[in-house]
């Protein structure tokens, strides 16, 4: 079984989104899905058209919120949703894909809609067995 | 919170002294149970305000203050530009603008209640709510530029309801100083199908009834009397606001450096008043006020177009208008000393009171309106700006119940079905979407409103004048 998963973690007011995995891209795209878990049910989200991402930031830790925010940007200007990632990290830059589908309020019952991720619970690193952790609060 | 922490001043007001790099004293307006009842995120993001630079007085939290970003939610701050105060994105927060919106029907809960369901299912269906929704509104550029500067001024001259709407809008309708030239293409690009919808989250459309009146005049003079119908749109700036918010956040967490500002958290990020970031966040802020304000406006005529349609002797009246998430210049006097401020309020309402020369003619004798949002089972309320508030708060109050536990909490606790279904058991009809999304807007996970309010009126930051229980909510 991967180490990649991705949870929640509360906010009085809001949603943390955490993604964990065996390589830092690895947690990025964790992230990524408990982000679209904010909004439904990722298992829902058909992976069947790709965008393309990419966004640069001085330190890891604002590249993930970069991340989050231009996947939020594209959900929102396309009005899709995504459940399919991959990213690849290399000297502050960030290339990556996301697979989604345009939203079906049917199918998809989406919840809430994120307006963006924060720099609260901001945290990008190693963990002692080794795994990485990306997280931070998205304000919905 | 541990209450030891405070010297407490009032019963309603508790003081933190200047420690460490704070610049001024923070003040937590609250009974002492509230008090009891807020994160200790409270305190430590309070105490981080007080640190900023050329802020004045104090860093203030109302009592429906909670855990936000950088600023609590329910924090009040005001700098000077002149003492090389900074302006804060993270201050007004990611929805610019966001406020309520109450309308006077002239009709009465006996006209309501046979049509109660046929007025949920068509507000329902024409009013765009929630994720995926679109307005029926697709700007062009120029469109959108107009927009930008106009506010609710614009959506009236575009047919979207009268003067007499603007006369009852804070800024009346239009917010002056709007930079569109930094509203940046991402920006317009999440807002051009997105005018006139309701957004998701804690946004709602409700109607309400008038279950109290406290303040016989006063109510009078707003147009309220028990048992009356009131219309209550709580949504902000859409996509529009957020984007700026987030572009502006970065740009600020780098501003903040290159200026030396010791940022304690870096949500905090903001950039002096007169630095070129400081002034293009605040042309782009205002420009995603006049957004707001334009949406409220549109929203109206829908609901509008709704009630004509289904009970055509009902004229639908704007009492007013409130923003809760801003940055605006007033003035305020400080030691004897008037003062040009910036005022931020991040989930706080402006108070002004009586003869505040920034208020309508309408409420010139009176005092604002104060209008605060509740929850869809419990109740929202009018109050009004005291003479006191101004001296104590910057002329603010509460915005709000405040929530008391996360959504995450909430959806283990509750279903949503099982909520709406014991919602219209109390003769309160839910439509939403989203079941996930009731559980987490449970009344619930919310302090409760009716304490926050009482404090805010023993405070004296907002007087209470009346109270309005839900018959009606539309959920985004």
């Amino acid at each position: 079984m991967s180490a990649a998963q991705w949870q929640h973690f509360p906010h009085e007011a809001d949603v943390g989104v955490r993604g964990i995995g065996e390589s830092l891209e690895e947690a990025f795209e964790q992230a990524a899905v408990a982000l679209t878990a904010v909004i439904t049910d990722p298992e829902r989200v058909e992976p069947r058209r790709a965008v393309p991402i990419a966004c640069e930031a001085p330190d890891r830790e604002l590249l993930l919120v970069d991340w989050l925010n231009a996947l939020v940007f594209e959900m929102a200007s396309r009005n899709m949703l995504f459940s399919r990632f991959e990213v690849t990290i290399r000297d502050g830059r960030l290339q990556g894909t996301a697979w989604g589908e345009p939203v079906d309020r049917e199918r998809h019952r989406p919840t809430v809609e994120v307006k963006g991720a924060t720099y609260t619970g901001l945290h990008v690193g190693r963990r002692a067995d080794g795994r990485w952790v990306a997280e931070c609060v998205v304000d919905v | 919170m541990d209450t030891g922490q405070f010297s407490r001043h009032t019963d309603y007001s508790w003081h933190i002294e200047p420690r460490g790099r704070m610049r001024v004293p923070a003040v937590i307006y609250g009974d002492e149970a509230l008090v009891r009842e807020m994160d200790q995120k409270v305190f430590e993001q309070i105490t981080n305000v007080a640190t900023l630079p050329g802020i004045v007085k104090a860093a203030y939290a109302m009592p429906d203050a909670h855990w936000g970003y950088g600023f609590p939610i329910g924090g009040v701050a005001a700098f000077d530009a002149e003492q090389g105060g900074v302006i804060s994105a993270g201050g007004v927060g990611f929805d610019i603008s966001c406020g309520v919106r109450n309308l006077c029907t002239g009709l009465t809960v006996t006209d309501i209640l046979p049509l109660q369901e046929q007025l949920a299912d068509m507000l329902a269906y024409r009013i765009p709510a929630g994720v995926g929704s679109t307005g029926a509104i697709h700007l062009s550029p120029t469109e959108m530029e107009a927009m930008l500067k106009g506010g609710a001024r614009w959506a009236v001259e575009q047919g979207y309801g009268t003067a007499d709407d603007l006369a009852h809008t804070e800024e009346r309708g239009c917010m002056a100083g709007a930079r569109p030239e930094y509203v940046s293409e991402h920006a317009r690009k999440r807002q051009r199908s997105e005018m006139g919808t309701l957004g998701s989250g804690n946004h709602y459309l409700e109607i309400q009834r008038v279950t109290a009146v406290f303040d016989e005049d006063k109510a009078r003079a707003f147009g309220v009397k028990k048992d009356d119908i009131i219309v209550s749109i709580h949504c902000g700036s859409r996509g529009l606001g957020h984007q700026i918010g987030t572009e502006f956040l970065k740009k600020m967490v780098i501003a903040a450096g290159e200026y030396g500002i010791h940022l304690p958290d870096r949500e905090l990020a903001c950039a002096p008043i007169d630095s070129p970031v400081g002034q293009e966040y605040l042309g782009a802020m205002r420009a995603a006020i006049n957004c707001a304000l334009a949406n409220r406006q549109i929203i109206i005529h829908l609901v509008r177009e709704v009630f004509a349609e289904l009970l055509p002797a009902a004229r639908l009246t704007l009492l007013y208008d409130v923003s809760h998430n801003t940055c605006k210049v007033e003035e305020h006097e400080v030691d004897g000393r008037k003062r040009r401020l910036y005022v931020h309020r991040k989930g706080a309402t402006r108070a002004f009171g009586p003869g505040h020369p920034d208020l309508p003619e309408a409420f010139r004798e009176t005092g604002q309106p104060v209008l605060i949002g509740g929850t869809m089972g419990t109740a929202s309320y009018i109050l009004v700006g005291t003479d006191q508030s101004e001296e104590r708060s910057f002329g603010s109050a509460c915005h709000g119940a405040g929530r008391s536990m996360s959504r995450h909490a909430a959806k283990k606790q509750w279903r949503g079905k099982r909520v709406v279904s014991e919602l219209a058991q109390r003769g309160i009809l839910i439509r939403s979407p989203s079941a996930r999304g009731v559980a987490e807007e449970a009344p619930g996970a919310y302090k409760d409103v009716s304490a926050v309010v009482e404090a805010a009126h023993r405070a004296g930051l907002a007087h209470k004048v009346a109270r309005l229980e839900p018959l009606i909510c539309i959920k985004g």
